[in-house]
Order: C-alpha cells, then structure tokens, then sequence
C-alpha cells in the first residue's frame, strides 16, 4: 500500500490534514506526519530529520506520496530523500497537489 | 597561505557570534517580504553548531562542515537552514579528509559550497535570494585567486562583491520564497538571505585577517 507523508511548516495544521484524510481512507493507508520544527521557541518550520522519519514509518516498495505546504517543506522533503537508499528514493513521490 | 581546521572552527564561531549580533536586523529584514524568522531562526542554527563542533574537534574538515550542515538543516527549521546546511554538506566532499586547505582548496569548497545552494533552492541570480550576493562573490574569490593575490586581499575582494550583491537584491521583484508571493511588493526590500551571506562571508575575512 503507498504510504502517505504529509510535511508542513505547522504541526497542528498537519494533524488537521490527517483528520481529512482518515475520514477518507479510513485506516487502509499509512499516514505519517512531519509537521513543525523540533524548537520550542519557533515550532513553525520544517525538519528534514522528521520528513526522513516520517518516510521510513511509512515506506514500503509501493511507494510513498510526499504532500507538502511550502517552499522550504519541499527543501525539507528533497534533503529527507537524499538520505535513503537510491532503490528507495525510486519510490518516492512529491505531490504537487493541493 | 593555508586555512587551518582550526580556522575554519574560528570562522564557524565568528559566523555564530555575527548573526547572533544582527539577529534582530536580519528579522526585521524579513519581515516585510517574508515571515520574520530569518535572524532568529540562523542565530539558533549556528548557535547549535558551534556547540556541536567541540565534538568534532578532533576530526578533519570535510567532517566539521558535514556536520555544520546537518546541524543547520535541522536546527534552522527555514528555508536558510537547508539552503546553508546544503552548502556545507557539498562542501564536506571537497573537505574530505583535509585538516588544511590552500587558497584554491577553500576556493573549490566555496564554489561546492554555492552548487549545493543553488541544487536545493534553484535559484538564479536576479530571483531576489542570497545567489545574488554568493554569485559576484565568488566570482571576485576566483578572480582574485587565480591572479595570485593574497588569500586577505582575495577574500576582501570577495566581502565587497557580496556586499554589492546584497544590495543590488533591493530593487529585484522576488521570484524565489515567501517574499515571491509578495511580487512587487518585495521590491524596494533588501534581502534576508543575501544580507546573512554577506555577513558570513565577512566573518571569513576577520579569519583570514588573523582576526
């Protein structure tokens, strides 16, 4: 089954994307969570470390589909990727979309 | 003239001490044209990475710069973070076992350095970021290093040209970042990025300087 991660500067708006999303897939996809930065004096920004976690919690060689909020989550995304193995990497996906 | 690895711990330090200086005139930079985060969010990253190169002491240069760059992506939380993160870990290769480095050693780093910029952002020069102050930087380094001249004459000619190009960003319409959803809005603005390239670059030559 494809593996959904979902990157956002914001780790509330993150959990709030994964509540529209479970009422839609309804457990029968694997959803992981890479919101906000791990700063307790900043939490809005993006962490690479928690995309690459994120990834690994969901991978499987189905693939795995990366939606991101802003700029720097698709920075934060690319660098998660350049981390796995090349055979991983081939089954990544950053998604445009919304 | 060589760069030490001690230097370059020297350098890290200065850029830490730098950016913690300016924090707040690099946020109020960024207020305007972005989200107001600049100078808090790199004076943490490199607060963390002078912290975390005492650990690293004992190793070489290319391992100081992997980690300076892990720590920035993780520890900025913005966009400078993985742009400057990327930057040190492009500049880890070159490094690589090297616990000094020549003029055109520290040249090529730099010049790995601003590939691995421009590979996470895609920026151009003219997009309103920090490439347009690297760019004419190092292109002033090359110049000067391939003429012979000092590595301090050579990295002062380098601080000029970036000054130059952080203020040439003021009347650019940003086409990269936040500030990009500003359009024109962002003109008349220095840019955040440029500004703190400027000042670490700056920090090089208070090193070289014997500072």
């Amino acid at each position: 089954m494809v593996g959904l991660v979902l990157v956002s500067h914001s780790a509330l708006l993150a959990e709030g994307v994964q509540q529209v999303v479970a009422q839609m897939v309804q457990g029968r996809v694997p959803v992981a969570l890479a919101g906000g930065a791990a700063h307790a004096e900043e939490p809005i920004g993006t962490d690479p470390v928690r995309v690459l976690a994120a990834i690994e919690a969901v991978y499987s060689d189905d693939g795995v589909l990366i939606l991101m909020d802003l700029g720097s989550a698709i920075m934060s995304a690319e660098a998660a990727m350049e981390l796995l193995a090349p055979e991983q990497q081939a089954h990544i996906y950053l998604c445009e979309a919304p | 003239m060589t760069i030490t690895k001690t230097q370059v711990v020297q350098w890290l330090e200065k850029c830490a001490a730098v950016v913690a200086a300016n924090k707040a005139y690099l946020t109020e930079l960024d207020s305007p044209i972005g989200d107001a985060d600049h100078g808090t969010n790199i004076a943490r990253g490199f607060a963390a990475v002078v912290a975390k190169a005492s650990t690293v002491a004992d190793n070489d240069i290319g391992q100081l710069c992997k980690v300076t760059g892990m720590t920035l992506m993780s520890a900025v939380g913005g966009a400078s973070g993985l742009l400057y993160g990327n930057f040190f870990l492009r500049a880890a290769v070159v490094a690589n076992g090297k616990t000094e480095l020549s003029a055109e050693e520290l040249l090529h780093l730099l010049e790995a350095g601003q590939e691995g910029i421009v590979q996470r952002g895609r920026a151009v020069v003219g997009d309103k970021t920090m490439i347009d102050a690297w760019t004419p930087a190092l292109a002033a380094l090359r110049t000067a290093i391939t003429a012979g001249q000092s590595l301090p004459t050579a990295v002062a000619a380098c601080v000029a040209a970036a000054e130059t190009g952080m203020k040439s960003t003021i009347p650019l319409q940003a086409r990269k970042g936040r500030a990009s959803y500003l359009g024109e809005r962002s003109i008349g603005h220095q840019d955040p990025g440029a500004t703190s390239t400027h000042l670490i670059l700056n920090a090089l030559l208070e090193t070289v300087d014997g500072g």
